[in-house]
């Protein structure tokens, strides 16, 4: 009883931190569009948008780094003090870039240092993951590494839905009236959850320097057998070289992408191609994060029984299978073409603003059409209108935003919980899986490395490369699957073949 | 199983160079259409960070052929 009370205090303490990691780690993602009006200025929005994606890549293209670096620190030095210092380090990147004046105001250095404060952020990022599991696993019984662990992997679901509550809910509350709020958001309210993040981390820094060195790592270091030289032995020795190659593509590779593209793809995609309002985009993931994420600790819990090989390959199955009729779905019902539209109730406002000295005017003209299905659809079109009659606007700026009926937008939280289910399939028996692919005196290290290329580079880059291929292939809506359907299938191939089903020991 | 698992590792060992060729000839179409700094910081990451990643599948097709992954791993 005192054992499993201990445990429980170990999943705490590495849960509540890593949270907050991932929470640090996604309001930057989330808050993309914000960030690049404030730092990345450009008279495109796409490009703008494009550099902060960038921003978001190179985070997570540092991670792989960062898990070298920690990785080797936590081998020799212990996993307590490591993912403490990346700890810090996240909550002190965070916490900065709240306080990074925009670029109206300090010029190129404002990007600069927002560009730094994010590569610091993926290289804290790309030491804690592999620290927390690698602690939990090695506190756990070995016939419940699965199920323990798994609580390490809901953590990072659950960091984004923190965050995006946290987003919506000071986007909110900045004033009585909701488009005043807005604003005052995209203005400066968007610091709040960077700044918010630096309470965070202190509590959790308090609770983990409470916290013992792991049982097996200190047995280890107490007979003097830890690594000198972990990268090494990691890296530069076939044996365990071949087991970290075979980590990355028959296991992490697939679970990264299928995790973004559940998380991350699914909401941008609701977004900018099905066209849905903001707020009901992040609603949708939300409800179908909280329908999901008890699915980790099941998956996990149910790999300690029959093994974890087969339940994170069905999962990749399922989402090459699936993808393309579940995102296609979210075209159709998002098509206000196909809906009865109730003419008697729709709205048109036209507003417009005389441009100083010139004698031309601005028009925006926003319409408003209601649906028997209770969905709305806002359109705004701005166009300039010109004194010299001679002079017509090229192309008027249009912008689309939907607002879908009850029916319909619980159908679209069905269709992306299944997606979240497929994540919860790859991702809740990998802390374990990876665990017992390697030994304790490099085990930091060797599963820190393909985890994080595995996510954070096939991954992470998902969202970016999807939209990448919409541009090249722009009659195609779903053209951006194509990424995570190829990686995954190959993933699902290599997996199948060369991986044994893994049993955790009775 | 073992036959399957040497003859797929030539896939893998091919699959490698393979990526990178394509990879490569998206990179030059698209930094010539939009030769941009932006276009080429995107693509010049992409190269630089697949290129290892791509020589480690490889690696990976080869100890298949060689039967490294012959027993249970």
């Amino acid at each position: 009883m005192k054992k499993e009370q201990g445990i429980w205090k170990v999943i705490t303490a590495s849960s509540l931190g890593t949270l907050i990691e991932w929470y640090d780690f996604y309001i930057f993602g989330s808050l993309a569009t914000v960030i690049a009006g404030q730092f990345f200025p450009n008279t495109n929005p796409t490009a703008a948008l494009l550099s902060t994606l960038a921003t978001f890549a190179a985070g997570f293209i540092v991670r792989p780094f960062g898990a070298l670096v920690f990785g080797r620190l936590g081998d020799i030095v212990g996993r307590k003090y490591t993912f403490l210092l990346t700890l810090v380090l996240m909550g002190g990147s965070t916490f900065a870039i709240g306080l990074v004046p925009s670029y109206e105001s300090i010029g190129f250095a404002a990007p600069i240092i927002v560009l730094l404060l994010r590569l610091l952020q993926g290289l804290a990022l790309g030491g804690e993951y592999g620290g927390a599991a690698t602690y939990v696993a090695e506190h756990a019984p070995a016939h419940r590494r699965g199920y323990f662990t798994s609580w390490i992997q809901t953590t990072a679901t659950l960091g984004l839905f923190v965050s995006v509550g946290v987003i919506l809910l000071t986007r909110h509350s900045l004033d009585a009236d909701k488009q005043i709020s807005i604003a005052k958001f995209n203005d400066w309210g968007w610091r709040i959850p960077f700044l918010l993040s630096i309470v965070l981390v202190i509590v959790s820094i308090y609770i983990r320097l409470k916290m013992q060195e792991s049982p097996l790592f200190s047995k280890l270091k107490s007979e003097g057998k830890t690594s000198s030289n972990p990268l090494k032995e990691s890296f530069g020795h076939k044996a365990n070289l071949k087991m970290v190659l075979l980590a990355l593509f028959g296991a992490t590779m697939g679970q990264g992408v299928v995790w973004y593209t559940g998380q991350f793809y699914a909401q941008s995609f609701l977004e900018n191609v099905c066209k849905i309002d903001f707020d009901q985009s992040r609603t949708i993931l939300i409800w179908a994060i909280v329908f999901g994420t008890p699915l980790f600790v099941f998956f996990g819990h149910w790999s300690d029984k029959i093994g974890r090989k087969w339940i994170m390959l069905v999962g990749m199955l399922l989402a090459v299978l699936t993808y393309r009729p579940l995102f296609q779905e979210l075209v159709v019902l998002s098509d206000t073409t196909q809906k009865t539209e109730q003419t008697a109730q729709a709205k048109q406002v036209t507003t417009l603003t005389a441009v100083p000295n010139t004698g031309d005017s601005v028009r925006v003209v926003k319409q408003t059409q209601f649906f028997t299905d209770g969905s709305i659809l806002h359109t705004s079109t701005k166009d300039t209108l010109y004194a010299d009659a001679a002079n017509t606007t090229v192309k008027p700026l249009v912008t689309v935003s939907k607002e879908v009926g009850d029916g319909i937008y619980w159908k679209m939280v069905g269709i992306v919980f299944l997606m979240i289910v497929y994540v919860t399939m790859v991702y809740g028996p990998i802390a374990a899986f990876l665990v017992e692919l390697f030994p304790t005196r490099i085990r930091y290290t060797s599963m820190s490395l393909p985890y994080h290329i595995g996510n954070g580079v096939f991954g992470g880059l998902t969202p970016f490369v999807a939209t990448l291929l919409t541009t090249i292939y722009t009659g195609n809506q779903l053209a951006g699957l194509m990424y995570p359907i190829v990686v995954a299938g190959v993933c699902l191939v290599i997996g199948s073949l060369y991986l044994s089903n893994k049993k955790a020991i009775h | 199983m073992k036959k399957l698992k040497r003859v797929a590792g030539f896939i893998w060992l091919i699959l490698g160079p393979v990526a990178v060729f394509f990879l490569m000839r998206t990179a030059a179409n698209e930094i010539a259409a939009k030769p941009s700094a932006d276009t080429w910081i995107q693509w010049g990451v992409f190269v630089l960070v697949f290129l290892p990643i791509a020589f480690g599948l490889s690696l990976f097709g080869y100890y298949a052929v060689k039967g490294e992954y012959d027993t249970e791993v």
